[in-house]
Parts: structure tokens; sequence; C-alpha cells
């Protein structure tokens, strides 16, 4: 275990200076000078000439990298060209609105898939099993942002139901903040319950064809308790791994959902950095959510192995 | 025994189906519209849908469905366009790092795992505010976001061929290595690559849109489908039909791209 476990972090520490290269990149792909791309033309040759010190871009370009990600690593991501504050302090107020849109957007996928997906595996080729793989397909085609601008159309202007937009926090109002959270989580939940539920189910025939299933029955199990105690113990194990890699798309596609019900959290953060060409607000706030991905990405597996042993000695 | 598999695949066909009209609406978008995509008739702004104008207008007086229609045209070039970028760049990279092994491979592999690490959709608008808004912009970073995607599964696949007899066999002839890749280990890579690409064109439609929902993407006003559901919002009150069809569009184009592509994998490569 150790072993691998040394492995993987290595792995992943590689993983991310690459990604800090990617990210770094993102200003010098920028063709021409990215001054004059932040500012225009219309400033005087000052002006331009401190922002260039100011991000360092006066510098030779292996100095610049090591400066960016010395920065980063000790906490400090420059500053915001246009309102010149932190970037570190910029995403310490927006993460956490992030992280809890995905938080309720995992509970409302994970809270569809697993019942949908047990169902339809137990009542196989059946109307249930039919209605959960259209979902299913449904889920992963319809793209979140035609999906949360119909569910706004219906519950909101239609059924005035739930508020179409804005972001209340939890401490300030828990009933009005769960009223504003549940449109922008069904949006988002909605893409991982499809991917979920398919998983589910299929890894659920599998381990109903399985002896031990016959043997439990045989001692007297009713079949829900089986289901439950054994089945589902074994067919999690293979959508835990999937659940990893959602939690990648699900942080991207949480730009997506802010955006449309005004979710003040860094996806939003991104889209206003890249109409305001404010490049360490983009940079910053790209490379958090990303390296957020990997650190998660790298958790669920450790979290599979601890649980697969054949994983762990293999 | 492949193409009777597929035929037989009744998700995949109606998959094909999909993507066969959407190829059809792309190749005679002049011949479907019945007004000018870009013409504007203000004193006929957000009609609801007639038999005049099938989809109704939008805000401008513009007629949905021609502006649907053309919206085809982009997507399709946005997904193929892309699609080729990325496999031209990753299937050599991973035919390369497959057959050579070692360090290449090694430091090959741990870049595209960093590029694999980024959400899709956030890469993509990071190089898409890098290289300048536009749908050029978003072909190369929907490509880069990709490469990835192919250069692994055709790593995997060659790593599979190399040992083979008839490789040996090729090499004991005294073929070079990139006439042994080119001749005896490609060919063999096709069918995972062609049903990679037909899920990735899905992936590529719905990131092409999100681009242009937020902005970053074609520009107005031009028939994209991302940028007509994003300017729809401000009028969903008054005409709900134009955020309705564009999103219609897109859901149908992804869903038959994904259908298509399961339906490939189940043909070509029962195993998976």
């Amino acid at each position: 275990m150790i072993r691998y476990l040394q492995g993987r972090l290595l792995a992943l520490i590689l993983v991310l200076a690459l990604m800090s290269v990617i990210v770094f990149s993102f200003v010098h792909l920028i063709p021409g000078d990215p001054v004059v791309a932040i500012l225009g033309t219309e400033v005087d040759q000052a002006t331009q000439q401190s922002l260039r010190h100011a991000m360092g871009l006066d510098r030779p370009l292996l100095q610049q990298y090591a400066l960016w990600v010395g920065g980063a690593l000790r906490g400090n991501l420059g500053e915001s060209v246009r309102t010149h504050q932190p970037v570190s302090a910029i995403l310490g107020q927006k993460l956490p609105v992030t992280l809890e849109l995905t938080a309720a957007a995992m509970a409302v996928g994970v809270c569809i898939a697993l019942p949908a997906g047990v169902l339809a595996a137990v009542r196989r080729n059946s109307a249930i099993d039919l209605g959960a793989m259209g979902l299913a397909l449904g889920g992963v085609s319809i793209p979140s942002f035609w999906l949360g601008v119909m569910l706004i159309l219906l519950f909101s202007l239609h059924w005035r139901l739930f508020p179409a937009i804005g972001y209340v926090p939890v401490a300030r109002d828990p009933a009005d903040a769960l009223r504003h959270m549940v449109l922008p989580a069904v949006t988002l939940g909605l893409g991982l319950a499809g991917a979920l539920t398919r998983m589910v189910r299929s890894d659920v025939l599998e381990e109903l064809g399985r002896e031990y299933v016959r043997t439990a029955r045989a001692k007297g199990l009713t079949f829900a308790r089986v289901i439950a105690r054994h089945i589902l113990r074994n067919a999690l194990l293979p959508t835990l791994t999937v659940l990893g890699v959602q939690v990648s798309v699900l942080l991207g596609g949480a730009v997506i959902t802010e955006q449309i019900f005004a979710w003040p959290g860094v996806g939003q953060l991104i889209v206003q950095a890249v109409q305001s060409r404010d490049y360490p607000v983009l940079q910053g706030g790209i490379l958090i959510v990303a390296v957020l991905a990997a650190v998660v990405q790298l958790l669920v597996d450790l979290a599979y192995a601890v649980m697969n042993p054949r994983i762990r000695f293999g | 025994m492949k193409s009777k598999r597929f035929l037989r695949h009744r998700l995949g066909m109606a998959g094909a189906v999909v993507v066969a009209v959407m190829l059809l609406a792309a190749a005679g978008a002049p011949l479907w519209r019945t007004q000018d995509p870009l013409a504007m008739q203000m004193s006929q702004a957000l009609e609801p849908p007639t038999p005049r104008h099938w989809f109704g207008t939008d805000e401008f007086g513009r007629d949905v469905w021609s502006r649907v229609v053309y919206g085809t045209r982009l997507s399709i070039t946005v997904g193929l366009a892309s699609m080729l970028l990325a496999t031209a760049a990753g299937v050599p990279l991973g035919a390369a790092a497959g057959y050579a092994g070692g360090t290449f491979d090694a430091l090959a592999m741990r870049c595209m795992d960093a590029i694999l690490a980024f959400p899709g959709l956030l890469l993509a608008i990071g190089l898409v505010a890098a290289l300048g808004l536009g749908t050029g912009s978003g072909i190369i970073a929907i490509g880069v976001v990709y490469v990835p995607v192919f250069a692994r599964v055709t790593r995997g696949a060659v790593l599979v061929r190399r040992g083979e007899e008839y490789v040996e066999a090729a090499r004991a002839l005294g073929q070079t290595d990139f006439a042994i890749l080119r001749r005896h280990v490609l060919p063999n890579c096709v069918a995972p690559i062609l049903v990679q690409a037909t899920l990735g064109f899905a992936s590529a439609i719905v990131i092409d849109a999100g681009l242009s929902f937020l902005g970053a993407g074609t520009p107005p006003p031009a028939p994209d489908w991302g940028t007509m559901l994003n300017e729809a919002r401000q009028f969903m009150v008054a005409a709900p039909h134009v955020a309705v069809f564009p999103g219609l569009a897109i859901s149908l184009a992804v869903l038959g791209f994904n259908l298509l592509g399961d339906g490939l994998r189940d043909a070509l490569d029962p195993r998976l």
C-alpha cells in the first residue's frame, strides 16, 4: 500500500507541475504583447511598462515561471489587473461557493442514480429500466446550459416554485439558501445522474449473476437484504472510480451553471476574467479548480485501493 | 460481420439516422432554410412559431428555423475540425510513445495526464482566452483537450500489437519502425480511434456551444446554437421558443453522436 501511495503521489506531483506549465502558458499564448491585450492601445508607455513589470513580463521566461510557481506554492497568485485585489483572496471567497454547488450537485446525482440504477437492473427490460435508461441518455445528452434555462422557464417563471437566479449563504437563511440551491444543483447534477445510472445498472447486473447471490438467497435472506448487504457493496466499487472522474466534470460544468444562475463562485469569476482580460485571475481560477480536481481524483483512487485489496497488492 | 452487427444495433442505427439528418441539414442548408438566417425584420421580432416562421423569430426578427439549420453547419465544422486536429496530433504521439516505450513514453503520457486532469471546458476556456475569442480558437482549444484521448487509445492499441508475431516477422524482414507502425500496427487501431472520434464529436459540439453560451465562442451575428441560446435568455418570459429550439438541436446532435459512438463500439469491439 505504501509503495502504491508513493507511486501515485509522485505521479500527481509531476502532473501538477505540468499543469502549472499549461496554465502559465496562457499569458504567453496571447498573440502579440499581453500588456497591450490587457490594457488596449490607448494607454501611455509608462502605464504599460508598470503593468509589464508588475506581472513580471519584463523578465526572462524561465525566471517568470519560477517566480509564478514559487508564489503559487506560497499561496500568492498575483493580483487582479482590474481590481488590484490579491487573486488568492478573491479565490478564498469564491471557492467555497463553488464547492457548495458541486457538493449539492453530487448529492442530487447520487440520490437519483443509485435507486434508478438498482431498480433498472433488478427489473431489467421493464418499463422502469426503459425509463431509467431514457433518463440516463437524456442526462448525458442535454447540455447543462439548456437544461438550466428550461428549468428556470418552468419552475421559476411559469410555476414560480423556486427563485430563478441568485445565491444566499446557508449561514444567513438556511431555508432560503436551499430554495436558491435547488435549480442550480439539479442542472449540474442531472448529467452526473445520467452517467452514474448507467454505471450502477451495469455493475448491479453483473453482480446479480454471481454465485454468492444465489447462496445468500438460499440461506433465506430477502432479496432486498441481499441487494443492500451484498450486491451494492461489490457493485459500488467501480461506480466510485467513475465518481472521481465526475468531480472534474462537475467542477468544469459549474462554470456554466454559475453563469446561468448568477452564482458567485469561481466559475463566474473565470468567465468575468475572460471578458475583462484579467489574466492573473483567469490563471489563478483555472489552476485552483484543476488542482482540486486532480487531488480529488487521487483521493478517490486511494479510497478505491483501500477498499479493494486487488489494487492495493497488485 | 461487423456491419451486420451494427445494423442490428437499434440505438446505434437511431444515432446514425440523427447524424445523417444533421449532415444533410448542414450540406443543404441553403435548400432547407426558409429565410436568410441573418436578415433582420424588427417589425416581426419575437414572433411565436407560425406557418411562415416554423420556429418563430428572435429579438431581431430573424427566422429561428433558418438559424438553427445554418447552426448545424457551424457545429459540424467545429466537431470535424477539432477531431481531425486531435487525431492528427494524438495518434502519432500515442503510436510513437507506445512503440518506443521508456522515458519518451513516460514523459509523453504524463503530459497527456496533465491535459486530461483539467476539466475539459475549463482548459478550453483558458486556451480560447489566450488565443483570442472566436470559432478558430474554439476548434484549436477543443482539439488540444482531445489530444490525450487519442494518444492514450492509440498507445494502448499499439502496446497490444507490438508483441504480435506479424510485427516480429516484419522486423525480421528488415522493415523500418515507421513502416511497421504504418503498415502493420496502425491499421489495427482504426476501430477504437473511430469510436473515440464519434464520441468526441458529441463533446466537441457541447464544448463549442458552451463556449459560445459564455460569450467566448463564435461571435454574433453568426447562427451558432450556443450564442442563440445565450441571447434568448433575456427574452425568456416573452418568447420562450427562442431558447427552446437551439437547445433541442444541440441535445439531438449530442444524443445522435453518442448513440452512434456506442453502437460503433459495440459493433467494432464487442469486448469493450
